[in-house]
This record gives C-alpha cells, sequence and structure tokens, in this order.
C-alpha cells in the first residue's frame, strides 16, 4: 500500500528526464537567456542586462513589436470569434439534429485536424491565386477582373487561420454540448419553453464552458503561428511569430528574441490566469 | 430547422474540404502553369517517384514519426502514472508540466528546445528533432494516460499488493494492460503530429536534416512546380487512409471491449 505512491524507478527516471530535460530547464533558459547580450556575430554570452526589455520602449523598434503585438492579437481575436461562429451552430445541429449521421459526420470533421496544415494552407493556393479556380468562376460568369486581390494580403492570413482552427473549435463545443443533460431541454419545453427560449436559458449557459475551452484551443496557438501569415500573406505582414522567427533565424538577435517570446508568454499566462479566475467564479468547471 | 443545420453542414464541409479536392484534382493536370485544367496526366507522379529531393525527407520523417510515437509513448505512460498514482510532489509537478508543451504556442517550445540544445552543446539535427517531437508527444500520451487511468480501479492494483506482487510486476501485469489501447491511440496521435510536424523541426533541425513538411515549405517559399501537388495530395489521401483506419480500429477494439 505504501509503496503505491511511488512508482516504479524507471518510471519516475523517464517522467523527470522528460519534465526537466525537455520543457522545464529549455524554458527557464530562455527566461534567463532574455536577460543576456548578444555578441557581436550572433551567440549570446551571459552579461546580464534589461535592454532587451527595455527596447519595447524604444520609439522605433518599441513601436513596431507593439504592433506587432496587437496585429497578432487582432488576429488570434477574430480568428477565435469567427470560428466559434461557425462551430457553434455546426455543434448544435450535430448533437440534437443529425440522427444516424453523428458520429460519421463528427469524424468527417476531424479528419482535416489530422492532416497536414502546411499542405492544407497551400490548398487555397488553387483556389485564390489569379489563375485560381474563383478567378475561372468569375470569369466564366462574365466579371472582368484582373486579380482577386485576397493572396498575399491579409485578407487570406484570415481565411487560412479560421480555416486550420476550425476543427479545435467544433470539437471541443460538440464534445461540451454533448454532455448536456436532454432532461434538462426536456424539462425546459415541458414547462413551457419555445426553441429560443430554451436555446438561450438552458443550452448556451451550459456550453459556455465549451465555448471558453474551445476559445482558448484556437486563440493561444493563434498568437504564436507564424507559418500561415508566411504562406497566405507572402510574408506582407509581420505577426508575433514571424517576428520570433526572425529574430531567431535570420537576424540571430537570440537574447531580444527571448525577450520577445517573454512577453509574449506573459501575456498567454495573464490570458489563463483571468480565464481561471472567471472560472472558479461565473463559470462552473470549465476544463482549461 | 433540421434542413437549415443541414444545409449549413454542408457549407461548413465544402469550406472545409474543397480546397483540399482542388489539390488532389490538379495533381492530375497536364498544365505545367495555372491551375487551368489540360487533361489528365500522371507525369507529375512519375517525376515525384524518382526525385530523391523528396524521397529522403519522406523516410527521414517517417523514422522520425516512428521513434517519436515509441518514446512518447513510454515517457508519457511514466508522465500520466505519476499524475495519477504518485505522491502529492510527482503528482502536482507532472500535471502541472503536462500542459505546458500543450497550452503554449509550438514557436515558444521550438525556440526554447533550440537555446537549450546550442547552450548545452547538443548537436543539431536528427536527434534534436526527435526529442522536440518528443517534448510534445510525452505531453498528449499523458493527457490520454491519465484520462484513461483515472478511470480505472486502484483496489485492483492494491489487490495485487496484497497478493504479494512488488512495484515492478505490479505495474506491467496490472497497470499495463489496462491502458493497452491508450498507447495504441496515443501512439497514432504521435504519430500523425511528428510526421506533420513543421515548426519544432523547423527550428531544431539545424542545417543537417530536411522532414518532409520542412521540404514542402521549401517547395512553396521557393518555386511551385506541379509536382508540389503530386506530393501534397499523396500524403492527403495517405493521411485521410491512416486516420480512416485508424478510427475504425480503434471503434472495433471498443466494440470489443463492450462485448
Amino acid at each position: 500500500m505504501k509503496n503505491r505512491s511511488i512508482g516504479t524507478p524507471l518510471v519516475n527516471l523517464g517522467a523527470w528526464f522528460w519534465l526537466s530535460c525537455l520543457v522545464l530547464v529549455p524554458l527557464i533558459f530562455v527566461f534567463l537567456l532574455s536577460f543576456m547580450t548578444r555578441k557581436t556575430y550572433g551567440g549570446f554570452e551571459a552579461v546580464w542586462t534589461l535592454s532587451n526589455y527595455l527596447k519595447i520602449f524604444d520609439p522605433s523598434m518599441g513601436i513596431l513589436i507593439l504592433k506587432v503585438f496587437g496585429r497578432s492579437f487582432l488576429l488570434a481575436f477574430v480568428t477565435t470569434f469567427f470560428c466559434a461562429l461557425l462551430a457553434y451552430p455546426f455543434a448544435l445541429f450535430l448533437v440534437f439534429k443529425s440522427g444516424r449521421y453523428r458520429h460519421f459526420l463528427f469524424a468527417l470533421m476531424i479528419i482535416p485536424f489530422w492532416t497536414n496544415f502546411l499542405i492544407r494552407t497551400y490548398a487555397w493556393f488553387a483556389l485564390l491565386s489569379d489563375s485560381g479556380w474563383i478567378m475561372q468562376l468569375l470569369h466564366q460568369l462574365g466579371f472582368e477582373l484582373q486579380s482577386l486581390n485576397v493572396l498575399f494580403t491579409w485578407k487570406a492570413v484570415y481565411l487560412g487561420m479560421v480555416y486550420n482552427y476550425l476543427p479545435f473549435m467544433a470539437m471541443t463545443l460538440y464534445i461540451n454540448i454533448e454532455k448536456i443533460d436532454v432532461k434538462l431541454i426536456e424539462a425546459s419545453h415541458d414547462l413551457g419553453a419555445g426553441v429560443f427560449q430554451t436555446f438561450t436559458r438552458i443550452i448556451f449557459p451550459l456550453s459556455i464552458p465549451g465555448l471558453i475551452a474551445g476559445s482558448v484551443l484556437v486563440f493561444i496557438p493563434c498568437l504564436g503561428e507564424f507559418v500561415i501569415p508566411d504562406i497566405l500573406g507572402g510574408s506582407t505582414q509581420v505577426y508575433v511569430g514571424n517576428l520570433l522567427t526572425q529574430q531567431f533565424l535570420t537576424a540571430r538577435h537570440w537574447p531580444m528574441g527571448a525577450a520577445i517570446s517573454m512577453w509574449l508568454l506573459a501575456a498567454i499566462l495573464l490570458l489563463i490566469y483571468l480565464f481561471k479566475k472567471n472560472q472558479k467564479t461565473k463559470w462552473g468547471e470549465a476544463q482549461i | 430547422m433540421k434542413w437549415l443545420g443541414a444545409l449549413f453542414s454542408i457549407f461548413l464541409f465544402s469550406f472545409l474540404y474543397l480546397p483540399m479536392l482542388v489539390l488532389v484534382v490538379l495533381s492530375f493536370n497536364e498544365a505545367k502553369r495555372g491551375s487551368a485544367w489540360l487533361g489528365f496526366s500522371w507525369k507529375w507522379y512519375e517525376r515525384l517517384f524518382h526525385n530523391p529531393d523528396l524521397i529522403n525527407p519522406f523516410f527521414t520523417s517517417l523514422e522520425i514519426a516512428l521513434s517519436s510515437a515509441v518514446l512518447s509513448a513510454f515517457l508519457g505512460l511514466c508522465v500520466g502514472y505519476l499524475i495519477v498514482r504518485g505522491g502529492k510532489f510527482n503528482r502536482e509537478a507532472m500535471s502541472w508540466a503536462s500542459y505546458l508543451p500543450i497550452m503554449l504556442p509550438e514557436i515558444v517550445l521550438g525556440l526554447s528546445l533550440l537555446s537549450f540544445f546550442v547552450w548545452i552543446g547538443f548537436p543539431l539535427g536528427r536527434m534534436s528533432v526527435l526529442l522536440g517531437h518528443v517534448a510534445f508527444g510525452t505531453a498528449y500520451v499523458a493527457v490520454l494516460v491519465r484520462a484513461r487511468l483515472s478511470q480505472a480501479d486502484p483496489l485492483l492494483e492494491d489487490a495485487a499488493y496484497d497478493l504479494g506482487s512488488n512495484r515492478r510486476k505490479t505495474f506491467i501485469k496490472v497497470v499495463l494492460p489496462q491502458l493497452t489501447t491508450t498507447l495504441i491511440s496515443g501512439m497514432m496521435m504521435v504519430f500523425t503530429l511528428s510526421f506533420d510536424d513543421f515548426i519544432i523541426s523547423f527550428f531544431l533541425a539545424g542545417v543537417g536534416v530536411t522532414t518532409l513538411p520542412m521540404k514542402v515549405y521549401s517547395m512553396l517559399k521557393f518555386g511551385v512546380t506541379p509536382e508540389v501537388n503530386a506530393l501534397c495530395a499523396l500524403i492527403l489521401m495517405g493521411s485521410f487512409l491512416l486516420v480512416t483506419t485508424s478510427l475504425l480500429y480503434l471503434r472495433s477494439l471498443d466494440g470489443q471491449r463492450h462485448v
């Protein structure tokens, strides 16, 4: 009985190897790195400084960084909003109206999630490019357009983001709404509530934890995304992910990149903290 | 209401599947440039199979995906076990850490591992990419193991102890058999995640190694030829096949358990 809580030595060894070498120490090291100085030819040395953080108050660089952060938050916010807008009615339909096709349709929704997202993103080229199918269709219909003007602009980036993150939201919402007790809905109908009232008074409040969990699942990866802007936006737009990639792989100013990623982490932790705080008081047991 | 919902779902599924469908159709297109249909052709597939620049990355990805699936399954089992059955400290630490790789943006995990590896002088290459994939793969397996194990009856293990079994034997004979399905689905999950991963590999590959998504990325960035369409179509069809069979397989396993 006593031994149960210890586990076997190998289990402990494996788990602690992963926790320390692959998760915790690297993160702590980035934190330290953000206080170091860049050497002349890239690389870093342990000369401690705050200057990487203070750059954000520098007139030119600071405004650039703040702009990039603002753009990324806007992108993440709008993406989350549209994912929820599209996924919510779908999840409702799936749970309440799809009958025996339910599992099939759910599988159909999550399968794209398992295919390569680079390829899914690239697939839009064939539709959106100037010789793409949408343009051809428009020409057939008699529209005289030179260019669709979507690819390599922010529009394509937003489209690609919603497209890629939709399955996350749909999955989370479906799992949440599926758990709602049918008896509550029946009771609401028995007591004279119509479809609309049942939705606003019963289903929607009970689905809020799912909405929150789905939003976190979409919002946070969106903040760090750099491949979709890179491919569909043609690097015309810089988001936090692109900035980090630049700092680490092109400009080779690692301490600066580390400081920027610390700002990003701080923003994310703040968000999670706010969610958790509200979760305790208002939203019952949202799974985050 | 029902028809409205059905209509909306059709719209949503065409949004999800239309670009991929067009991509597959175009991979059979004769045309060298543009998306106008000029007739059916296999030639891009033929060229693809004679291009060692693509075949090597494919096998690199396959190798990394397979080994990271196995390693992650083992480490995830350890972590998940400690989360459910460990002491208070282990429980807290592991459950906290298991959310980090899932919750943090992938790019943060990638750059932290990159700077850590460079700092300790670990060479960048196949091994560092593999470890990067194990870093997040373990977390996913741990979450699955945790979910399954917290439903398992701890009395079974107590019974084994009471009957004189030691820790190692109990783990192997009582705990592991309950987790077989979980570990299999976990491995499949890590395999696909690893095979598809771009960001972590991009940061950790250095110059020595190219995975398939990295190759696809560089082809997209520098010169799109119809060969990319063929390659992407093949990967898409391959993953559809894999996902569908694994979903069916998992369902059949579930069915057996209920009988």
